[in-house]
């Protein structure tokens, strides 16, 4: 265990990692977590439009991590319930800009329609999603947090690319998602 | 009626809403993961103010942030002008963006577009959550 701390320091150094979060999460962690991102932006990042971007982004992306998350975490391969929403964040600079990973278990029920939305988005350009945007806030459908699916939508443009992502499936109620979001200038 | 004031904190506006002066603000950042709890009491608030308007209503919306689980509650918290307007009231949202955040401006333009109330694009120099 002790050489894999090395080797984690040397692995988070080389993908230029800024922010790194794996475990439970609350809101009271993810105001911190935005804090740090805040003031990390402060002083790396001189164009404002893409620190709050990256603010805007991360945002999202941790709170879609919050409200839409199995309550899973695996342990020894095994997938086990857990109190609190549970997931993993990166934030790292790339060549580009900057990525923002997030990766948590969901309910398999929710793959298909997450896939249809996400490949929806990824079709259109910059004025086709502010078209969608707005017809989507402007429908008068919430959801129980709020959104009504106006996260995904949002962070495609702010992102200003392609949305990655990748579904595992787990089990026949469960599958991990994997997101990763590019902000470039 | 009494006035509607809340302090700002990392994640909710400071809301100031007067019901003597028919200013109301909304100022800061506004990203909490329960956006429907935050804003309940402020469109309930301006329910209540609408049977008894004054003549002329501002709401100044001022924010650096919003989350997209607060959208929704803002254009509710417009709808509720609205028919403040309908009603035969003077009423004016200004939106005040920082310079440079066209993303920000942009938003306001998407809610104008929504919204039967008359817009305002303030450019800022930078947000004051005082």
């Amino acid at each position: 265990m002790l050489d894999r701390i090395h080797d984690l320091y040397d692995e988070l150094e080389r993908q230029r990692v800024m922010i790194s979060f794996k475990g439970s999460l609350t809101e009271d962690l993810i105001t911190a977590l935005l804090g740090l991102v805040e003031r990390k932006m402060q002083t790396i990042e001189p164009d404002q439009r893409v620190r709050k971007r990256v603010f805007n982004v991360v945002t999202e992306c941790l709170q879609n991590l919050f409200h839409h998350n199995a309550h899973l975490k695996l342990a020894d391969g095994q997938a086990i319930q857990t109190r609190e929403p549970h997931g993993v964040v990166m934030i790292a600079q790339n060549e580009q800009g900057y990525s923002v990973l997030t990766g948590n278990f969901m309910a398999a029920t929710d793959v298909d329609h997450l896939k249809v939305h996400l490949d929806r988005i990824n079709t259109l350009g910059p004025d086709e999603l502010r078209d969608l945007y707005r017809e989507t806030l402007a429908d008068g459908q919430f959801s129980t947090k709020g959104g009504g699916g106006l996260g995904m939508i949002d962070i495609a443009r702010k992102s200003g690319g392609k949305l990655e992502y990748g579904f595992v499936p787990y089990d026949k109620d469960n599958a991990f998602f994997s997101l990763n979001v590019n902000v470039t200038p | 009626m009494d006035a509607l004031l809340l302090e700002g904190s990392a994640k909710t506006p400071h809301v100031h809403f007067d019901p003597e002066t028919g200013l109301l603000e909304l100022k800061g950042r506004s990203i909490p993961e329960n956006s429907i709890d935050f804003y309940k009491p402020l469109i309930d608030w301006i329910d209540r103010y609408g049977r008894d308007p004054r003549q002329k209503t501002a709401l100044h919306v001022q924010l650096e942030y919003f989350n997209t689980s607060s959208s929704k509650c803002i254009l509710d918290v417009f709808k509720k002008l609205e028919s403040i307007r309908a009603a035969g009231n003077e009423v004016t949202v200004l939106w005040h963006y920082e310079v440079d955040d066209e993303d920000m401006l942009e938003a306001g333009e998407d809610y104008a577009g929504i919204i039967n109330v008359p817009f305002r694009m303030v450019q800022i120099e930078e947000v004051d959550d005082k």
